[in-house]
């Protein structure tokens, strides 16, 4: 159930926050709200009418829209006519309709240029423009579905202006999050999802981060925590000066990764913190040999592979649980017995020699859904039937399958829910005692500090920052995260606004 | 046995049986109203391509015909299962067949020597051809689609060149015919007498080893396997360690050694030489046949047989008064068809197995709960 007992009342003219963890089911709320999925009881009012939404279209007659986290824009289209498309019934496509775009900026300060190709504009612009797009029509009530993720930090700033304005010409803002500073700052009501249900609704005047941290992460939930340390002093991946640049289609040379260094022992996990977009993916991708680094060293338990094959590395013991598991780690529509050996064709018991060894796959594909609770009707089903936790489970039970020296693991538990998250921090933490050594990345702070030995802090391609997990908060660490701090961060007793301001 | 039966599961196969049938039916109706629309009858012309398709000698030559068209579907189909249209295949059948038919008249030595030398150096032309494509796709991203197609337009140039007298080609006898060196006799392939029906082809056989092994490597080795995953998802191949440009490089290389292959039985068993009316388009037919047998080693086989059957009846129809052109229409609303079914029957099975897995998930999690309670 990813839904039940949800009581939500946003006023009008207000920015209203939605909190709560990865997988609380924010997400789903949203979607019931917006008419792409519908509810099995219970009533949406708006404006004190009771409607349903059959689908998307019935919501943005009822005057609410949407701005997904993932743009829907053509990029060889101008900012007009990605305005436009889909909706040329209401101004046309001419004169009227750049009248009414250059309106509706204005209006609200978006300042969005009509006729700039959209694959010229950057992240924050774009987003300037699915919220034109959802304004132009109509909607009084703007759903945001995660805007920030993708943003530095004086662009969500921007956006927090841009909010504010909606909100002085009466719109109502919908804005769903889980960075707790973000929320407190921008919103008028916080309303807290946990495990699918509301658990409250506060105002952020009269509320610290620690008491909205602990309302999403409640107490019975199970904490990522580690007991006893398992860190070794035996080396077993070392990054050494890593670079890496990229031309982009103007011709600028743009620094994604540089000066990385570190060191992960057997039996550590190194925790990776961090805004998306700030050079994790191409980190994970340099170190699996997907991307070729311009400069530095990559040794995996004293052997130097920077420039070896994926393959190589693949059989040397790393085993990899990627950060989107559609393109990276499934074939969606191959059985998911091939899905168990993908990856790992050179490995038993996939292969004798050259020739596959399908009936061993097959019997082990069945113990891998025993043994990691794959919910299934058997292995012949295609990877796209599965829900997104289970075939999480599916690839981190494949990954552990061939006892790796080194996991690299971007967010392992993103869309799992409660329980299977627990799982597989469970599983991590078995393999962890037994030499494992982990890279994690995350978005879910929590599962940072609890699973890592260790923790940095990237930011524009670079480690900025290092922490202690034993002692950091969430909120220190997501300070740093923006780039306010750097170097050793070392936790303050005081309250953790404090310790922001001090930061800055 | 319960194993099988599991494994077998009745409603995919009940789904697979499904498309083809739905196809069927479906292109014999379109057929029906087509020959509805000329006036005639359609029911006699089924009922005269049935009896005359049946026949003895029309089964020989459906199978003659299908040896060719079958090693055309594999050969598309290769590129198919790895996401490449390799529309060069009519290409580099033609250009192979010519430089093997030079080689093969040249030779003067025994027939199991120059067989398979003729043989061989046919897949090794195709193949060259073929990595023209494969190199520019890896090295410089030029589409397959396009290098291919321009590639199909200089082979039929420098066939053309080199196929005059004084070249590689020398005028026939009855003066009207330019054609590269017949082959000696020695190096004919075999053939199967049949009596009345005519002359069955050998390099049949070599067809259905093309089709076994076509089933074995991809299905069976880990060489598929990597081709397999290239073919449904590039960026996951890449993480799980395909080097996706060898691959791409690799399949265009063995797709156009198939190629090479299709212009065999011609060359071989029937014609012994290149001459300007060599067949032409195969390959085009086979990217038809590869689409109707879904990349199937059977399906192709069907497929190209059934293409030899159409072929052979529609024929004898023109005799029948019908219109010639009846064969195009056909074999378009089949192909068509066929394409249609599949994507239909692909959604609904798509469907059936998520819902199935949703029940199945509903029903553990009543069962949990009740324990949680009990």
């Amino acid at each position: 159930m990813a839904n039940k007992d949800i009581d939500i009342t946003v006023r009008t003219g207000t920015v209203h926050a939605l909190c709560g963890e990865n997988g609380a089911g924010k997400s789903t709320l949203m979607k019931i709200l917006y008419g792409m999925q519908q509810p099995d009881e219970g009533t949406i009012t708006v404006n004190g009418e009771t409607v349903t939404f059959h689908n998307p279209a019935d919501a943005i007659a009822r005057g609410i829209g949407m701005v997904h986290q993932h743009f829907m824009l053509a990029d060889n289209l101008t900012v007009l006519e990605n305005v436009v498309l889909g909706a040329e019934k209401l101004y046309g496509i001419g004169a009227k309709a750049r009248t009414k775009i250059k309106e509706i900026s204005d209006a609200y300060g978006l300042n969005v240029r009509p006729d700039v190709l959209l694959e010229e504009l950057g992240v924050a612009d774009r987003q300037r423009v699915e919220i034109l797009k959802v304004l132009y029509r109509g909607a009084k009530t703007l759903i945001l579905d995660e805007p920030t993720a993708v943003l530095v930090p004086q662009e969500v700033d921007a956006l927090f202006d841009n909010l504010r304005e909606l909100k002085a010409e009466g719109l109502t803002v919908i804005f769903i999050s889980h960075k707790l500073g973000e929320v407190l700052s921008v919103a008028d009501e916080i309303t807290v999802i946990r495990r699918g249900t509301t658990v409250g609704t506060v105002e952020p005047a009269g509320t610290t981060p620690k008491q909205l941290a602990e309302l999403m992460v409640g107490s019975e939930l199970p904490t990522p925590e580690t007991q006893e340390s398992t860190v070794t002093d035996v080396p077993l991946l070392k990054i050494d000066g890593l670079h890496l640049s990229q031309t982009d289609l103007d011709g600028v040379e743009r620094v994604i990764l540089d000066a990385i260094s570190f060191t992960i022992h057997k039996g550590e996990v190194l925790g990776i913190a961090g805004v998306e977009g700030n050079g994790q993916s191409e980190l994970v991708e340099a170190i699996m040999g997907i991307r070729d680094p311009d400069a530095g060293v990559i040794t995996l338990d004293g052997t130097d592979i920077s420039h070896a094959p994926t393959r190589n590395r693949r059989e040397a013991g790393v085993g990899y649980i990627p950060e989107d598991r559609h393109r990276h780690g499934l074939l969606l529509e191959a059985p998911l017995w091939e899905n168990r050996i993908l990856g790992h064709v050179t490995e038993k018991p996939n292969s004798r020699g050259q020739l596959l060894d399908i009936k061993a796959a097959r019997t082990d594909t069945e113990r891998i859904i025993q043994a990691y609770d794959v919910r299934t009707p058997g292995i012949d089903v295609t990877a796209a039937s599965l829900s997104g936790g289970n075939q999480q489970k599916l690839i981190v039970g494949r990954e552990m399958s061939h006892a790796p020296k080194l996991l690299i693991a971007a967010h392992p538990t993103r869309g799992v829910d409660v329980g299977a998250q627990a799982a597989i921090w469970d599983h991590i933490r078995e393999a962890r005692r037994e030499g494992l050594a982990v890279l994690l990345i995350s978005a879910d702070l929590d599962e940072l500090i609890g699973l890592s030995d260790t923790l940095r802090v990237m930011y524009r391609g670079r480690l900025v920052a290092d922490a202690d997990p034993a002692t950091i908060t969430p909120e220190e660490l997501g300070s740093a995260m923006t780039g306010a701090a750097a170097g050793h961060l070392e936790h303050t007793e005081d309250s953790a606004e404090d310790h922001e301001d001090d930061a800055r | 046995m319960n194993k099988l039966t599991q494994r077998i599961d009745k409603e995919r196969l009940l789904l697979g049986i499904a498309a083809p049938l739905l196809a069927i039916v479906a292109a014999l109706v379109v057929t029906a109203l087509v020959i509805l629309a000329t006036g005639k009858n359609p029911g006699s012309a089924f009922s005269d391509m049935v009896t005359y398709g049946s026949a003895s000698d029309s089964q020989v030559y459906i199978l003659n015909k299908a040896t060719t068209y079958y090693l055309a579907g594999v050969s598309v189909a290769i590129g198919f299962r790895m996401n490449l249209f390799n529309i060069g295949v009519d290409g580099q059948y033609r250009i192979a067949a010519f430089f093997a038919a030079v080689l093969g008249g040249a030779l003067t030595t025994p027939g199991w020597i120059s067989i398979p030398l003729i043989i061989l150096c046919a897949m090794a032309t195709g193949a060259l051809w073929a990595a023209i494509a494969g190199v520019l796709k890896v090295t410089r991203g030029v589409s397959e689609v396009i290098s291919t197609i321009m590639l199909n337009s200089i082979a039929t140039a420098i066939i053309a060149y080199l196929l005059q007298p004084g070249k590689l080609a020398e005028l026939q006898s009855g003066g009207t015919v330019i054609s590269t060196k017949p082959l000696p006799s020695s190096s004919y392939f075999f053939q199967i007498n049949t009596g009345a029906a005519g002359e069955l082809w050998g390099f049949i056989v070599i067809a259905v080893v093309v089709g076994v092994a076509y089933w074995f490597v991809l299905g069976r080795t880990r060489f598929g396997f990597d081709l397999r995953t290239v073919g449904q998802s590039e960026s996951a191949a890449m993480a799980s360690g395909v080097s996706v440009k060898k691959m791409i490089a690799t399949s265009m290389v063995i797709s156009g050694a198939v190629a090479g292959l299709i212009g065999m039985p011609t060359l071989l068993n029937d014609s012994h030489q290149f001459s300007n009316d060599f067949p032409t388009g195969i390959g085009f037919t086979g990217i038809a046949i590869a689409l109707l047998g879904r990349n199937n080693p059977v399906g192709i086989a069907l497929g190209a047989l059934l293409w030899g059957f159409l072929e052979r009846t529609t024929n004898h129809l023109e005799f029948e008064g019908y219109d010639k052109e009846i064969l195009g229409v056909i074999q378009g609303v089949i192909v068509l068809c066929v394409v249609i079914a599949y994507e239909l029957v692909g959604r609904y099975g798509l469907r059936r197995q998520q819902q199935r897995v949703g029940a199945e998930l509903a029903a553990q999690a009543a069962t949990t709960q009740k324990q949680e309670v009990a």
